[in-house]
């Protein structure tokens, strides 16, 4: 991978909380418009590495960039560049759904026509043409997932952070998000995701697998299931992760 | 600072507050019912004042000072007694509060006169004590007057300013907008802040390039207003039920508001920023503002505190506030007079403010 072609790129990143070590040592790439699936047990250090690549934690030791900038001393620039959309739901539930859009817009600098134009273009994308002034606290959990991924993608970032955006959310909704992603790669967005659904590993272009702070395996879907002898992501997953000491 | 990002996050915060089921309701609330109940019930006024009365000189004097002490409005004779066996048993009972002892041969030679006081109840018997004294004062100058004789130069004559009348409200009104500042513009913007760790969405917030400095302010800027609010709606109660309107420049009464609101939610924003849930948040505010009521001159006069502790109020930003509320609406005193106040209190908001900008992290 030539450099101009990568979004992402962490050597020996590190984070250690007092004498726990959440993340040890990882290193790995991600080229531009890469899905690129996040895969670990409970606490195997993936919300924490995700956040560390999103500038909203300081790596203990290690280097890296994340869009050009580096993610010891660059948070705020990297902010500028990326979308995340967090494990907990973030979108505020007193506002409407086009508040929510709108306020995120603005704080990514959108002008008026943009907001406007990216508002349409999204509700239209998303179904929820119609549900502009449905406040988000009362919509279903499916839709809510969608809206926050709307949400972090308005402004166009170069990568987004997707940290379990299925968690809870029924098969057909699952898909539709799925499409939504493809979506996004396809317009040129690198996608970093985490997820515990193992189908949803096939659909990544490609797969890392997480244990104990550590990366155990990295590579296509494809490439992992010849490696080792399975028929399944699943397998692929029980065979790595199956030595890992910590639990949550 | 981006003007229009500020403006974006106020309005979620505008919008957020008025969909709150409590907080609406506490900001209009609160003032009203602290103003209307809350002077009416907590007074200082001493009324009803037993006092036992020891007379032992059955002279006309002496019959003319007890007539006179019963009818006055604050103090009421529950007995005349022989001995003061008796009479402080009456005390001991809990039935009488001062006992005053009229020597024999008193109203051929006014010389000396006994009060004693139950110091249980110190506010009762002090005051009562010197009920007893003023209303025997003014009976024995009457007396004199009518006999043609000089009142005597030893009898004082109290005379209270700027709140002649000693009407506690003139004194509670002012204190309790400055009890509803520090609980309003205190409390709320810390558990606002603190309510969004909760939910998560501060996490939204920080992995955007929004800068800490215009999050803080669209979290203080909403109870700056309220603040302002509260001083309205107090002034104008004290004013229309009360009648108490301040003698001073009410532009001052606003600068000083302004300034407490600032101290106090930058200080509440602080403690937000340090602790993880809603509790830590509650229970460290509690401690501030105890502290602050307490020792803020709010119900006790700091020059009656020991020495020492009149030093600390100094830390106490209050302190500064209540001295201007009180100045400016009992005495009509000006802004020039109050400069020191002025200045601590401007040099306090800036420090709040400034700690709460800092101690935000979008990044841990």
């Amino acid at each position: 991978m030539t450099n101009s072609n990568i979004a992402i790129s962490v050597r020996d990143l590190t984070k250690c909380f007092g004498t726990f070590t959440a993340v040890d040592h990882i290193s790995f790439d991600v080229g531009k418009g890469e899905i690129f699936g996040f895969l670990g047990a409970n606490g195997a250090g993936k919300t924490t590495a995700m956040r560390m690549l999103c500038g909203l934690s300081y790596p203990t030791s290690g280097s890296g960039t994340v869009t050009g900038f580096n993610v010891c001393t660059e948070g705020e620039q990297i902010k500028r560049h990326i979308g995340y959309m967090s494990q907990r739901f973030s979108l505020y539930g007193d506002l409407t759904v086009a508040q929510n859009l709108r306020l995120f817009s603005t704080i990514y600098g959108l002008t008026d026509g943009e907001i406007k134009s990216r508002m349409d273009i999204v509700m239209k994308r998303l179904d929820m043409e119609g549900m502009a002034d449905a406040r988000v606290k009362s919509i279903p959990v499916g839709w809510r997932q969608k809206l926050a991924f709307a949400a972090s993608t308005i402004h166009t970032p170069e990568i987004v952070f997707l940290d379990e955006p299925t968690g809870g959310v029924d098969p057909v909704t699952r898909r539709k998000f799925w499409e939504l992603i493809y979506q996004a790669s396809s317009e040129g967005m690198t996608v970093f995701v985490t997820t515990h659904y193992l189908d949803e590993a096939e659909y990544c272009n490609r797969v890392s697998i997480m244990v104990d702070g550590r990366i155990a395996a990295l590579n296509t879907p494809a490439a992992l299931k010849a490696r080792y002898h399975a028929e399944t992501m699943d397998e692929v997953f029980r065979t790595v992760a199956k030595n890992a000491q910590r639990s949550e | 600072m981006n003007l229009r990002i500020l403006g974006a996050l106020l309005r979620k915060e505008i919008v957020m507050m008025r969909h709150n089921p409590i907080i609406p309701k506490m900001i209009v609330g609160l003032p009203i019912l602290a103003l209307l109940i809350i002077p009416l019930v907590a007074t200082f006024d001493v009324k009803d004042v037993e006092v036992a009365v020891i007379d032992n000189d059955h002279s006309l004097l002496s019959r003319r000072i007890i007539s006179d002490m019963d009818a006055s409005k604050e103090l009421s004779v529950m007995a005349v007694v022989n001995t003061h066996g008796e009479a402080m048993d009456l005390i001991e009972k809990d039935k009488a509060d001062v006992i005053l002892s009229i020597p024999q041969h008193f109203s051929r030679d006014i010389s000396q006169l006994n009060v004693e006081a139950n110091g249980v109840n110190a506010t009762k018997g002090m005051l009562g004590m010197q009920y007893v004294v003023s209303s025997v004062s003014s009976t024995l100058r009457d007396a004199n007057m009518e006999e043609g004789r000089n009142v005597p130069d030893s009898l004082a004559s109290v005379l209270y300013r700027f709140n002649p009348t000693l009407n506690f409200k003139h004194y509670m009104i002012p204190a309790l907008m400055v009890f509803l500042i520090i609980m309003i513009c205190g409390f709320l913007p810390a558990l606002n802040l603190v309510s969004e760790k909760e939910t998560g969405t501060i996490e939204a917030m920080n992995v955007t390039p929004v800068s800490r400095t215009v999050f803080v302010l669209s979290k203080l800027i909403p109870f700056w207003v309220t603040g302002i609010l509260v001083i309205t709606v107090g002034i104008l109660i004290g004013f229309f039920v009360y009648g108490v309107a301040p003698a001073g420049n009410i532009a001052c009464i606003y600068l000083a508001a302004i300034l407490l609101s600032l101290v106090m939610s930058g200080l509440g924003v602080t403690i937000a920023n340090k602790s993880a849930t809603m509790l830590q948040t509650i229970f460290v505010m509690f401690a501030f503002i105890i502290i602050f009521q307490l020792m803020g001159g709010l119900f006790t006069p700091i020059g009656s505190m020991p020495e020492w502790a009149q030093y600390i109020t100094y830390a106490v930003p209050p302190r500064f506030f209540n001295e201007i509320m009180r100045s400016i609406y009992l005495k009509g005193t000006t802004i020039f007079e109050l400069r020191s106040q002025f200045i601590w209190l401007t040099a306090y908001a800036v420090l709040a403010i400034t700690c709460a900008a800092l101690t935000y992290r979008k990044r841990t």
